[in-house]
Formats: C-alpha cells, structure tokens, sequence
C-alpha cells in the first residue's frame, strides 16, 4: 500500500526533513506515527497524499510512482486518500451535511449518490442527528467526527489522521479512537500521527517511531517513545 | 465537463462577485470606462478609415511627359512605369483629350480656351493609380526620378495630411487603450485575488479530497469573464444608442455633406461585438494572472 524506500526529503530553505527513511506499510494496518516534533512525521505524511516529493529515494503509494506521477493525476490519488487534521479544517459556512457533501460535489460525484452516502458516513460517526447544525454549534469531538466522516466519504484505501485528538479532552479522544478502529475494521489503511502516549499504549498497533528523518524503531504492537 | 457541473462554477462564480462587492463594482467601472474609450475611438478611428479611403480612391498620379521626348521614349516611360510593383493602371491622356477636359470642367468660361486647340500648351500626360492609395507619394517619387518625366502632380498634400492625422489619432488612441486595459486588467486580477484569499480554505480542501485542477479553476474564471461582461454593457448601449442618434443628426443638419458615414447597422453590432470580445478577454486575462500566481494549481 505505502512502500518508502531510501527517501530523503530536503525543502529550499534548507532544511533536511527526511534523512534516507524506509517504509513498508501493508493494506488494512493500522500504524502509530510517532517522534517529537519537526522529526519528519508531517513531510513522511505529505508524501503519502503528494502534497510534497521526494528529493532522492523512491515513494510507492497505491501501487503509483510518487516521482513519475503527472500533476494532473494528483488528484486521482487522492480521491483514495482521506486526511484528518488536529485542527479540523472544517467551512464554517457550511452545515455537517453540506460540509461532507462538498467534499462529493467537488469530484463530480452523481448527485443521485451523494445524500444517500452522506448519511451512511455521518451514521458511522454517529453525528445523524447533527446533519444541519453548523460546525461551531458542535463540542471539538463532534467536529472532528465531521471531519473524519468527510475524509472517509468517497471510501478512501489509507485515512491519514494527523494528531487527530491533539485538541481534544480524553474522553473524547477515545470516542475518536474508537470510530477510526471501527473504520480500520473495514480494510481502510490507517495512519495516525500521535503525542498520546496513553492512546498508543493502550491501543496497541504497529509503532513506528520517527526521529531526524529516519525511522528509529518500528514494531507490530510497539509502546509509545521514541528517544533511545 | 458535465453540464450540470457547469452550473455550479457559475453560481460559485456569481457567488465570488458579489462576496467582495465593492471590488467588483471597482472593476466593473474600470472595464466600463476602458470599453467606452475604446467605443468612442473605435467609432472615430473606423469612420475616418472609410473616409479617408472614400477620398484615397480618387487619388491619382498624373505624369507630364517632357514635350520634346520621342514616341518611342513615351512607350519606354510607360512600360517602366507599369513594372513598378505597386502600380495597378496606366492610362495615356494626350494633351488634346487634356484640353478637352479642361475646357469641359470649366464650363462657359473653358470656351476662352478653345482658341488654343491649334497651339496647344499642355503635355501628355500618364494617369497613373496605385493599388493601395497609400503608395501614391512613394509612388509619385520613384516616377520622378525616370527619364522623359517633365513633372508629377499628385493630391500630395491632401493625402499626406489625411494620412498624418489618421496616424496620430490612431497612435493616441491606442496608447491610451493599453494604458486603461492595463489598468482594467490589473484590478480585476486583484479582485480575483481577494476572492481566492477569502475562499483559501475551501481550496485547500477541494486539493485534498482530490479536485481537479480545472474544477478549483472555473469559478475563477467565470468570476473574471462576467466582470468583463457586466463592464461591456454600458458602452455597448451607449454605443448603439449614440451612434444612432449622432448618424440621424448629422443626416439632417448637414445634408449636402460630401463624405458618407457608415450605415449604423450592422456598424454598431460590429463595434459592440468588439466591445464584448474585449470584455471579456480582459476579464479572463485578469483572472488567469491571479490565478497563476495565487491559486497554485
């Protein structure tokens, strides 16, 4: 499904991100991202969606070549990638349905689908019943569950979720939790950078721990950490 | 494209307008500004063309031939004259036809001339006419230089004037055209700026959940080409209504008038055709400079 291999990632300005990383991640895993910050955990995410290319090394997503893919294909990718963000990044203006809905609309998917879909989603995530509240009428859980119900919207292969209870109290984070295990159980590759300490280990799933650009540990049911 | 989609970006492109309303309103005015100039110059600079080619049409070179040359001398001039690239004819008028001529334009008064049949003052003369009018005075020049070339008339002042003028107004007009389109341009770039500024997060989620690059685009576009379009419909009536009104009064004030204005229609349909085309190629041109440079897509 993901398949890094040598890769090293350095920006304009300078700065060194990832230092020769090596990655294999199987479809249906489940996988903590761990490290402390400015380690490289967002540059090793934003090469999963092609938000950023790799400076040297080889990039395998989906079965697609990350350096010989086209601009115009980019997209393609990413309609089979769903991201989650700590901070949400939901339209205000937009109610819960519409705002699942836009992330349909936008690829030209046949509005004959999109209702029935968006319900389905916003009944995973259990927010049914907030169909038509704006986002700032939600608690910080229920917005992350919009957020999470629109990336899984158009059944993406790899959901990544980028701190995803990072502002969140725990009671609600392992309501979060809990709904990406459940997506997790449908084959949806996961993979989810954390701080949490007690999420990782308490849940416990493949760990792969990230520290000056290079991955430092990875193990199948690892404990949170990171400096040796 | 799907047409059901292309309803969309229009709403969203409408929605863009009136989002940030005074920037619009700002634009619009520019472009309306900038098309009513270029109406009002157009419709100056396109009359003066047919009049100027109304009376180029009329313009001749006539060649005197030097009284003393030979018959065979003249056959030579004639032939050099025809090979000269920008010639279309060359017709002999003998001095006697001249006369006539003269005498005849004169009316009563030519018959004091008649008397001078026997000992006839005037030369020969080649009526040359270009292809273009406006290789008379080159042509004029080159005539001048050959042999058996007593002198060469041509409506030299007229047509240099007539020319010159043109050229200026064209010149003026033109410069101040660009200079307003520039200006036109560049405020609606900025428009489309603002808009892509203010809709910053929205794009980023359509990137991410995998919109096309053309279907962030379209919005942009439509926002830019129906400023160009809401710019172009005051000049365009003004145009229509105006030129109307002008070509009936001067119909009527100046009856006698020797110069014919050209016809309202289809006149003004052209002209507002121009000013739409205008419109809105300023108006994508806006948007794709904004687009480039703050879409990144």
């Amino acid at each position: 499904m993901i398949d890094m291999q040598g890769v090293y990632k350095t920006y304009p300005n300078g700065v060194t991100a990832l230092n020769g990383l090596d990655v294999k991640i199987e479809q249906g895993e489940f996988v903590y991202v761990v490290g402390p910050s400015g380690a490289g955990k967002s540059t090793f995410t934003k090469l999963i969606y092609r938000e950023e290319k790799p400076t040297k090394g080889t990039v395998n997503v989906i079965d697609l070549d990350m350096a010989s893919l086209k601009q115009r294909s980019v997209p393609k990718l990413r309609r089979q990638i769903g991201v989650v963000y700590q901070d949400f990044r939901l339209l205000p203006t937009l109610t819960v349905y519409e705002n699942v809905a836009f992330a349909l609309e936008v690829i030209e998917e046949n509005p004959k689908n999109i209702r029935r879909r968006v319900m389905d989603v916003l009944d995973q995530v259990r927010l049914k019943n907030k169909a038509r509240f704006l986002p700032d009428e939600l608690s910080g859980g229920e917005q992350q569950r919009v957020s999470i119900a629109r990336a899984i919207v158009n059944y993406p292969k790899i959901l990544i979720a980028d701190e995803p209870t990072g502002n969140l109290d725990p009671d609600t984070s392992w309501e979060i939790m809990h709904i990406l295990e459940e997506i997790n159980e449908t084959g949806t590759t996961i993979l989810m950078a954390t701080h949490s300490q007690e999420i990782v280990n308490t849940i416990r799933k493949r760990v792969i721990a990230i520290e000056d650009g290079m991955v430092v540990r990875d193990e199948a049911r690892g404990e949170y950490g990171y400096e040796y | 494209m799907k047409f059901k989609t292309f309803g969309r970006h229009g709403k969203e492109g409408f929605k863009n307008l009136t989002r940030n309303s005074w920037m619009s309103i700002a634009s619009i005015s520019a472009v309306t500004v900038t098309l009513l100039l270029v109406g009002v110059f157009a419709t100056i600079l396109l009359n003066l063309n047919d009049i100027g080619s109304q009376i180029e049409e009329d313009v001749e070179v006539r060649v005197f031939i030097d009284l003393t040359s030979t018959q065979e001398a003249q056959e030579q001039l004639e032939e050099k004259i025809d090979e000269i690239s920008k010639v279309s004819t060359v017709e002999f008028q003998s001095k006697e036809e001249g006369l006539e001529q003269l005498i005849d334009s004169l009316g009563s008064e030519g018959e004091v001339f008649e008397s001078l049949k026997d000992e006839n003052p005037l030369n020969d003369v080649f009526v040359v006419q270009t292809e273009d009018p406006q290789d008379t005075i080159g042509v004029a020049q080159t005539i001048e230089e050959f042999e058996n070339v007593e002198k060469v008339e041509y409506a030299k002042e007229t047509v240099e004037r007539l020319f010159n003028v043109m050229d200026i107004a064209r010149n003026v007009g033109l410069a101040i055209i660009a200079g307003l389109l520039f200006t036109a341009m560049f405020l609606i770039a900025n428009t489309i700026r603002i808009t892509i500024v203010a809709r910053k997060k929205e794009i980023e989620i359509m990137k991410m959940v995998g919109a096309t690059n053309w279907f962030i685009r379209w919005p942009f576009l439509i926002e830019g080409v129906l400023i160009g379009i809401l710019g172009s419909l005051i000049p365009i009536a003004l145009v229509i209504f105006g030129y109307d009104f002008l070509y009936a009064e001067i119909k009527t004030r100046f009856p006698t008038l020797f110069i014919d204005l050209l016809p309202v229609y289809p006149f003004v349909l052209e002209v507002s055709g121009l000013l739409l085309l205008m419109g809105i190629t300023i108006g994508l041109w806006g948007s794709f400079t904004s687009i480039r440079k703050y879409l990144k897509v």
